[in-house]
């Protein structure tokens, strides 16, 4: 893998004239993971999906620049809250669906390393319909590694997931990705807390950074300094206040 | 469909039939017993058989030809802004026209022989698998496209592996309707100029009032529709079955 670039996001975007958000400044540090928080619709996806390279039916005006002035295309994985497996494959075709969809020769071995590296070995050979949710986004997590980009994008993609197992993807994410330069959206203080090495809340006018715990991503539930930072962000997120 | 139900029904169909024929007194060359229809069967099966066979290849064919054209404007469709603004319009103009009323014209212009019912049959079927094709692969999840733009892939691997393969379903659904169309479609063919098939067979019983045969005839067009019918649903069934 190439080395991870740091990522500098600075812009507004509008619909129709009508501002969805104002002149906002995101800078994304290399190798560490970067949370958007806000309420919905105030552009957080948006802000992602412009860094991706996807469609947003917005007009943004501003900058996009990784910090070692290459552009971002190709080196950037993208996880979504749904685990967009395709049902028609096994999982471990679904891991190597990018070498397929770009007509390169699949690795199957690697595929394999990255089953076992989710702990999913025993599936490698079943359809997405035969396992859980759980089990879905560690596939989807699988994929992600399997494309080895530098820079991952996240949004919400453990929000559809039961609590216990949330918290078990949140702590296989970190590992797996601690390497890498990961923006992650989430409307989930407690996910902020435990994974962001740096957190911002997203308003409309502007972008707000908050004060994330020192210690080392993945923190423990019940440390004392992730449920203080989870405590302040959800105080802020529902007063505006801090 | 159930086996068992379905031959519970079609037990009862013709018990009732047979009550009416009985009850009512009505004249053979009007409603002929359902015996009477089995004996024509037998005693003309080989007349009848002959005349099937040239039903089913020209369904068949119908069948093919009409799914593969469907298939390729659906993709063609799907794949090309233009296509759309220039062919939707003139699709859909298609179906104004009713397609029996081509029947002559096609006759006329293909001879008596298979190939006007063939075309008829695909002209049917034509519509129904690209309009349900075209939706199909005109509704494939976004979030899958998103992954597919991060991942770097080409367009026509982005068609095939994804939106063909996600459209599937899709095509079952139309080639369920083409299944229960494409006999229409050559049966009218066949009435409407034709010297082999089971329509004509049918005209012809009909002509010389040999009723039984007209009735053996029909029963046969309907039990092969149904074959067909299931053969498709099984197709169709596995085209949707990781989906």
């Amino acid at each position: 893998m190439n080395a991870a670039p740091g990522i500098s996001f600075a812009g507004k975007a509008s619909i129709d004239g009508a501002a969805l958000f104002a002149q906002i400044t995101l800078e994304i540090p290399a190798y560490q993971w970067t949370c958007l928080l806000g309420s919905s619709g105030v552009g957080k996806s948006t802000v992602l999906r412009l860094i991706a390279g996807l469609e947003t039916y917005v007009e943004f005006n501003g900058d996009i620049t990784a910090s070692d002035a290459q552009p971002l295309t190709d080196r950037v994985a993208y996880m979504a809250q749904s685990d967009l497996l395709f049902p028609w494959l096994t999982v471990t075709n679904n891991v190597g669906i990018g070498a397929c969809l770009r007509g390169e020769k699949p690795d199957t071995e690697r595929a394999a390393q990255m089953i076992k590296r989710v702990g999913l070995s025993d599936h490698a050979n079943k359809k997405p319909a035969a396992l859980s949710g759980g089990q879905r986004q560690r596939v989807a997590l699988a994929r992600t590694l399997m494309e080895n980009r530098p820079v991952i994008l996240l949004d919400e993609p453990f929000s559809a997931l039961d609590a216990k197992t949330r918290a078990e993807m949140q702590e296989l994410a970190a590992e797996l990705l601690a390497d890498r330069t990961v923006l992650l959206v989430t409307h989930d203080p407690a996910e902020a807390a435990r994974l962001a090495h740096s957190g911002y809340v997203m308003q409309p006018d502007q972008l707000i950074p908050m004060d994330m715990p020192t210690t080392l991503p993945a923190r423990s539930i019940d440390d004392p300094q992730t449920l203080t930072t989870q405590n302040a962000l959800f105080h802020f997120l529902r007063t505006g206040a801090q | 469909m159930n086996w068992k139900h379905s031959i519970i029904s079609a037990v009862a169909l013709i018990i009732v039939w047979q009550v009416i024929v009985i009850t009512t007194g009505v004249q053979s060359f009007i409603l002929p017993s359902p015996l009477k229809v089995a004996k024509a069967l037998w005693f003309y099966r080989e007349l009848i058989a002959e005349h099937a066979w040239v039903t089913i290849i020209e369904v068949f064919l119908g069948m093919v030809i009409g799914t593969t054209l469907g298939i390729l404007t659906a993709i063609h469709l799907a794949t090309s802004a233009a296509a759309r603004a220039i062919l939707r319009p003139i699709l859909v103009f298609s179906q104004a026209v009713p397609v029996f009323a081509l029947a002559p014209i096609l006759v006329l212009w293909f001879g008596y022989g298979i190939w006007s019912k063939i075309i008829m049959a695909v002209l049917i079927i034509y519509f129904p698998v690209t309009s349900a094709f075209f939706d199909g692969l005109m509704k494939t999840p976004a979030g899958y496209l998103d992954l597919a733009k991060t991942m770097g892939a080409t367009r026509v691997r982005t068609l095939w592996h994804i939106r063909f393969k996600a459209a599937l379903p899709s095509l079952g659904s139309g080639l369920r309707l083409a299944a229960v169309y494409a006999p229409i479609g050559a049966v009218i063919g066949e009435w409407v100029g034709a010297s082999k098939g089971l329509g004509y067979l049918m005209l012809l019983a009909n002509g010389r009032v040999k009723i039984d045969l007209m009735f053996a005839t029909l029963i046969v067009l309907a039990v092969l529709t149904v074959c067909l019918h299931l053969s498709v649903d099984i197709l169709a069934r596995r085209l949707a079955k990781d989906h």
